[in-house]
């Protein structure tokens, strides 16, 4: 049986357990409100983006240029977006059993992976397979000049026939409770189709279009890029929170009933000590 | 056509990070990859890219200044929608900084021998900063 010293202790680190974690939750709260106001700070520039691409692609010969060119894919590139640290649920296992199942999809074709995060990277790493490059601690301070670079690397290795596709994969933010799988192809960019209805501006254009087209497209999949890993990290964010919220509940209940068999055992030895000095009297 | 023209035009500039801008203006002057333009309300559809630079505007009679990146403009008769990589208000320019910055990269335009150095890097950089510079100026000026 345990003693009631031990069992002191145990409640003493369960507490100091339950504070940690009622402290990462309230970080990641914080951070969470900073990175769900990124995503909301984001959505202009990339709704006009989207807006001025419909109109240029749709008045210019755009499938010739080599972003959009469709090719059959015999080489996939994958860039897994994972978070850098763990503690927050089933976030990073969600992601490598999708990229799991990505694999054995693709098994036909060869696949080579971008890690951005930490865990992503270490999956890989053990898995067998390391990726191709990483992007690693990102997400601390995640800032747009770090998606032009995935988005840089991506565009050479699509537009140098390295590869015929890429797709993402990564968690999209759909509430603080819920986090959802994503693959997404970002390339070849799928065409535009101005939404029915809306008349199209005549334009008069300082550049040629197809020019225009040339420095358009890879800040399109910058943007792009840049959305997919805000959404991952307040995804993220938000997992963890949950989760240390969780934790720091299970905390709480096991300090209680800690309490209760701590309160039994202490009753116990009470009872024990006055048997013995009753029964130490009734001998003399 | 009857259409009354509008003697405001509305101004956006967005960066990814955030709006800069969203204002009613009287006239804009864009620093264009080929050259400044200057917008008018009632100005004919256009699309360009933009140069790193200053743009301009007048909102009640008061001049604002704003040194944009690289970026694309897109101007329509009543609105005119700035997407750019970078956008700082006159007020908000570190000048200093850039000081520094044109210096740095004019001593590397210098050393034009040196194969590790990425002259386009180093130009792009030098008119950044010297787009950055201008703003601030013309705010004092």
């Amino acid at each position: 049986m345990a003693t009631l010293l031990d069992l002191r202790r145990r409640i003493r680190s369960v507490k100091s357990t339950q504070q940690i974690t009622r402290a990462m939750k309230m970080v990641a709260a914080a951070r969470l409100r900073g990175a769900q106001e990124r995503i909301f700070n984001a959505r202009p520039y990339a709704n006009q983006m989207q807006a001025l691409l419909q109109s240029v692609t749709a008045r210019t010969e755009f499938r010739a240029h080599p972003l959009l060119a469709e090719r059959p894919v015999e080489k996939v590139l994958l860039v897994l977006v994972t978070a850098d640290r763990g503690l927050c649920g089933a976030f990073n296992t969600n992601l490598t059993r999708a990229a799991q199942n990505y694999f054995s999809e693709q098994a036909d074709k060869q696949v080579s992976v971008i890690a951005v995060g930490r865990k992503g990277r270490d999956y890989l790493h053990r898995r067998g397979t390391p990726p191709l490059s990483e992007h690693v601690g990102i997400f601390t301070r995640l800032q747009y000049k770090q998606a032009q670079a995935v988005a840089q690397q991506i565009v050479e290795a699509y537009s140098t026939q390295a590869v015929d596709a890429v797709d993402f994969l990564y968690n999209e933010f759909k509430s603080i409770l819920t986090q959802r799988v994503r693959v997404e192809r970002y390339l070849p960019i799928k065409p535009l189709e101005p939404a029915a209805g809306e008349a199209l501006i005549d334009y008069l254009y300082e550049q040629p279009a197809a020019e225009l087209l040339n420095s358009l497209l890879p800040r399109y999949v910058e943007t792009q890029v840049y959305r997919a890993l805000l959404e991952s990290q307040a995804a993220e964010l938000a997992a963890k929170m949950t989760a240390m919220d969780t934790a720091t509940n299970n905390a709480a209940e096991m300090i209680d009933s800690l309490t209760l068999y701590m309160n039994r055992v202490r009753q116990a030895a009470i009872t024990r000590e006055i048997i013995e000095v009753v029964s130490g009297a009734a001998a003399t | 056509m009857a259409d009354v023209i509008a003697t405001e035009i509305r101004l956006d500039i967005v960066t990814p990070d955030h709006l800069v801008a969203h204002d009613s203006v009287s006239g804009v002057t864009l620093p264009g990859k080929t050259g400044y333009l200057g917008i008018l309300p009632g100005h004919a559809p256009l699309l360009t890219e933009l140069a790193p630079g200053k743009l301009t505007y007048m909102r009640d009679g008061l001049p604002h200044g704003v040194c944009v990146t690289w970026g694309f403009a897109e101007v329509l008769p009543d609105r005119v929608i700035v997407l750019v990589q970078t956008a700082e208000r006159a007020e908000e320019i570190d000048v200093e900084r850039a000081e520094r910055a044109k210096q740095r990269a004019e001593d590397r335009l210098k050393r034009f021998a040196d194969p590790q150095i990425d002259m386009e890097r180093a130009h792009e950089a030098l008119r950044r900063a010297l787009a950055r510079l201008e703003t601030a100026r013309h705010l004092q000026g």
